[in-house]
């Protein structure tokens, strides 16, 4: 299965990266999709999760091909 | 129409520009309300020298479609305009306008309020400031925009 991790604004900045791609066969929730691309950082309390442009909560199931997004309480307007 | 750019905007020429060109509609609105937000020069009681917006695209997009769609449930929506800016802003620059034509005025009033709170709360953009010794924050959460409301 192979997914592509997105990450925005001060979580981007905290963890260095913008970007993962995981290729595993044992992820099946967002949850698992953070301690997979990040085995050492706990998910920041907070955290926001999309699949897909979609918010989702982080139990949430994932699939192969998924673009799955962690990012910070918004703050636009 | 939605719009999300890094150009500077005149919130009233886009609005005068938009509305002129609602021919489909024209003689069917009875009311446009409109919000404008602009960028202060301080925040938590610090002054502000400069912001950067960042957004993610498409998922911007999609869900300030989807809060449309939601607003269009409860309220009669003819024709709404949002814009949006990302990238670099100086005090004193709209940040984003929101326009809603109806026919009667309780309508744009409520779906125009309902759409720029779901805006702060649901569309993924994200402030950083700079602040005038050059030090850089990220806004940590928006207010919650009914909280003078409930408490008065």
């Amino acid at each position: 299965m192979s997914i592509k991790v997105r990450y925005f604004a001060s979580l981007r900045e905290s963890i260095g990266k913008e970007s993962d791609e995981i290729e595993t066969q044992d992820i099946h929730t967002v949850c698992q999709v953070w301690s997979t691309a990040n085995p050492s950082i706990p998910l920041p309390i907070n955290v926001l999760a999309a699949i897909n442009m979609e918010y989702v909560s982080l139990q949430a199931p994932v699939k192969d091909g998924d673009v799955v997004a962690f990012f910070p309480p918004v703050t636009g307007g | 129409m939605i719009k999300i750019t890094e150009t500077p905007f005149n919130p009233w020429n886009s609005l005068e520009k938009f509305q002129n060109n609602l021919n489909s509609i024209k003689g069917k609105f009875g009311a446009c309300n409109s919000f404008i937000g602009f960028m202060r020069d301080f925040n938590d009681n610090t002054e502000v020298k400069a912001m950067s917006l960042e957004h993610y695209p498409g998922m911007t997009e999609k869900q300030l479609e989807a809060i449309v769609d939601e607003a269009a449930k409860q309220w009669e929506i003819l024709e709404y305009l949002i814009i949006h800016r990302v990238g670099e802003l100086a005090p004193n620059e709209p940040i984003v306008l929101v326009a809603i034509w109806s026919s009667h005025r309780g309508d744009a009033f409520d779906a125009c309020r309902y759409i720029m709170e779901a805006l702060k709360s649901k569309a993924p953009f994200w402030k950083k400031e700079t602040l005038l010794n050059d030090k850089q924050r990220w806004v940590n959460q928006n207010t919650d925009g009914y909280k003078n409301f409930r408490n008065s």
